[in-house]
């Protein structure tokens, strides 16, 4: 296997070392000198076709930690703002020499067009592609609740996780209920019917639509940005009500176990699906998903390009 | 000197081997043998005749999109499919809602002289789905349209709608509709369903489709008009047209090759070759067309050959055009899942492939028998052959075909069109 794409590109095995190499780098990441050099002489270019600052700056500081040479690629002020093909756009980047392409874009399926091998050789990693899947965060997600549930190893049999709000839009649920699922979580989707994917029950989930009943029985909540677009477009009536029935705050965080975490892929709206309190709780992991991106960014350049291919193959 | 051609030992309808004799563009003689007196021969030994084959859903491109397609391209690629009548939709630019363009159309397609090319008006001003367009210039124009279509839109409103069946019924014309409720298609990539669902890819819900049908049968049915349902795809819409016809309500549908052979599944590659619209749905529906076009509820094939330049389906999915290739491997793909299969018989292909076609657009000299005296429009095909798609060698100016690659049973051996060899396989 050559690129990450898509969950279902990894095996369980695979997820998990990917995982315990994420630890390793995470040490790295805590002592002095903050480098490795690894992938010294590889070129990674950051191709962001859409606006994005954590998962960019999280990838590029993965990169350099790995002493990788960095090209930064983003659409504003590029020729992708003014219209050039994803084609032309890869064709650039071969031609550069990459050897890995993280890719973010707006459209779904488009790190699969790139990886299908006609346009550039190089590895092609998935930043997030349309409302189809964001492996990485849901990597993240996955070491910050076996961090904080599992005892930071092995897989994540037995916990019970909330992912809530715009699900069908969002390619972090549609990683993360892949990826937890693999690990041995059980998952519940908490979402108004509007915002869940047509024939959901497909999905190894359970689904709810009453927040409070399922906030007992939790261990970790992943609360997922609502775009101010869909009550335009009348995915719900109002903010206050979406807030109301699907927001989370203190009160709601009260009847969460103790042990429980709360987890946001950022950026956040303070105020409509998380209030101030919550998200600053001692439960919230926020900030520590920010910090733990880069450890499994950096595990994820390590083994998709640098890794060797049995390795990578198991 | 006379034009004649001579096709010797081929079966006529799959029923006995007869040699049949054309002369002039008319089926002179028919008989258990002829011998040969000056002109072409065609071995047709183990093939079989049948009449040309009608599309009533046909993307010519020509005016204003000739990097796609031109009628003279689109007409060959029509002659290789067996084909030698075409209905050239209306979603030119400019488009085809008055009697200039469809005149410009028509004369093109004589000019080129390889099929019938038969023009179809918009049915509402610019496909706009506004005002109507100039229906009866259109239709007493030299190009004599009676079918009237916004493919590509559907006429979604519903009074537009009513006064369109009603008024082409004063030159016995003919509304079709692409069924598809524009508010419950927004954004739409492909079928609303759990890939879609999966990929993250907008879905196109089959009662955008099925509710169009609905309110349209009844709105013809009230008023007394002709209304041809292009392109049904969902099971659905299938069993609405079965009870409306149980009804004794007058309606007509088409299905496409494509919707009897592939499914959304296929969509999991992200390759937008396989973007159509209406798109691709789930076996249950593909075998639901195919048991419709068996038992009469789907009464024709129409190819949607929809040409797109590489650059348009080169792209990521959501950017890319919609739309197939279609005619070149119509023939192969209907053989392969009904008839080679057992579904229908040749008889029931002759209907669905050109007789009703033919009747349904008014197309007079065409879906004709083969018999002594009627124009000479045959496709002679190899049941025991086989064709292997390859988009470098279709005639069509366009390569999006989703079957490259892929065989299919039967082959198109040669096409006459008014007696003369518009294609014929080797040359």
């Amino acid at each position: 296997m050559k690129h990450l794409l898509s969950i279902n590109d990894i095996s369980k095995d695979f997820a998990i070392t990917i995982l315990d190499t994420a630890t390793e780098m995470a040490r790295v990441s805590e002592g002095a000198v903050k480098k490795l050099p690894t992938l010294r002489g590889k070129t990674v270019v950051n191709l962001f076709a859409e606006d994005s600052t954590r998962t960019r700056i999280s990838f590029e500081a993965a990169a350099k930690r790995l002493s990788a040479d960095v090209i930064n690629f983003t659409a504003k002020g590029s020729s992708i703002s003014k219209g050039e093909s994803l084609k032309d756009t890869a064709q650039t980047l071969q031609a550069l020499g990459a050897d890995a392409v993280v890719i973010r874009h707006p459209a779904s399926g488009a790190a699969h067009q790139l990886a299908r091998g006609k346009w550039i050789n190089g590895t092609v990693i998935n930043a997030g592609d349309g409302t189809h899947e964001h492996p990485s965060q849901a990597l993240l997600d996955a070491y910050t609740i076996r961090k904080h549930l599992a005892g930071g190893k092995g897989d994540l049999t037995g916990l019970h996780i909330a992912i809530v709000g715009d699900i069908l839009h969002s390619r972090v649920a549609r990683s993360n209920v892949l990826l937890l699922t693999k690990l041995g979580a059980s998952v519940t989707l908490v979402a108004p019917p509007t915002l869940l994917p047509y024939q959901v029950e497909a999905w190894p989930v359970k689904v709810s639509h009453d927040f409070d009943a399922v906030l007992p029985t939790v261990d970790a909540v992943i609360m997922l940005r609502i775009q101010q677009e869909r009550m335009s477009d009348l995915y719900f009536p109002s903010e206050r009500e979406y807030s109301t029935l699907f927001g989370i705050d203190a009160e709601r965080l009260a009847l969460t176990k103790p042990s429980s975490i709360l987890m946001h892929p950022g950026p956040m709206n303070r105020g409509l699906e998380i209030s101030a309190e919550a998200a600053d709780s001692p439960q919230s992991v926020v900030v520590e998903q920010v910090a733990n991106g880069v450890s499994i960014r950096m595990a994820i350049l390590y083994l998709f390009i640098a890794g060797s291919q049995e390795t990578i193959n198991e | 000197m006379s034009n004649r051609i001579l096709i010797k030992g081929g079966s006529i309808l799959g029923e006995g081997v007869s040699d049949v004799l054309i002369e002039d563009g008319v089926i002179k003689e028919i008989s258990a043998s002829i011998s040969s007196s000056g002109g072409e021969t065609i071995d047709a030994t183990g093939y079989v005749l049948l009449p040309g084959f009608v599309d009533l859903h046909t993307h010519l491109r020509e005016p204003g999109r000739e990097n796609s397609e031109t009628i003279a391209t689109g007409s060959l690629a029509a002659a290789r499919g067996g084909y030698v009548a075409v209905s050239a939709m209306a979603n030119t630019l400019p488009v085809a809602d008055n009697a200039a363009i469809v005149e410009q159309v028509s004369a093109i397609g004589k000019s080129v002289g390889l099929v019938d090319v038969f023009p179809i008006g918009a049915v509402t001003k610019g496909l706009e789905g506004q005002e109507l367009s100039d229906l009866g210039s259109m239709a007493h124009s030299r190009a004599q349209v009676r079918v009237f279509s916004d493919d590509g839109n559907c006429v979604s409103d519903p009074l537009l709608m009513r006064r369109a069946l009603e008024y082409v019924k004063q030159f016995d014309g003919v509304i079709a509709q692409h069924a598809q409720d524009p508010r419950l298609t927004e954004g739409s990539q492909m079928n609303e369903g759990v890939i879609a669902s999966t990929l993250g890819l907008k879905g196109w819900p089959a009662v955008a489709e099925e509710s169009i049908i609905a309110r349209d049968i009844l709105l013809a049915n009230m008023v007394g008009a002709r209304l041809h349902i292009c392109h049904v795809t969902t099971r659905g819409g299938v069993e609405i047209i079965r009870w409306a016809k149980a009804q004794g309500m007058q309606v007509t549908a088409e299905v496409t090759p494509h919707h009897l052979l592939l499914t959304d599944e296929i969509a999991e590659s992200y390759d937008p070759i396989y973007k159509v619209n209406p798109p691709l749905r789930t076996q249950s529906d593909v075998d639901s067309l195919r048991e419709a076009v068996a038992d009469g509820t789907i009464d024709i094939i129409g190819t949607d050959h929809a040409p797109h330049p590489v650059e348009s389906k080169e792209c990521e999915w959501q950017n890319a055009a919609f739309g197939m290739v279609g005619l070149e491997t119509a023939f192969p793909i209907v053989y392969s899942t009904l008839i080679k299969t057992g579904r229908i018989s040749w008889k029931r292909a002759v209907e669905i492939m050109s007789s009703k076609p033919a009747q349904i657009g008014g197309y007079t000299s065409h879906g004709r028998s083969i018999k002594v005296g009627e124009p000479a429009h045959i496709a002679i095909i190899d049941p025991n052959g086989s064709t292997v798609v390859d988009r470098a060698n279709l005639a069509s100016k366009s390569k999006n075909t989703p079957f490259h690659g892929m065989e299919f049973h039967g082959n198109i051996v040669a096409t006459l069109f008014n007696g003369h060899l518009t294609h014929k396989v080797g040359n």
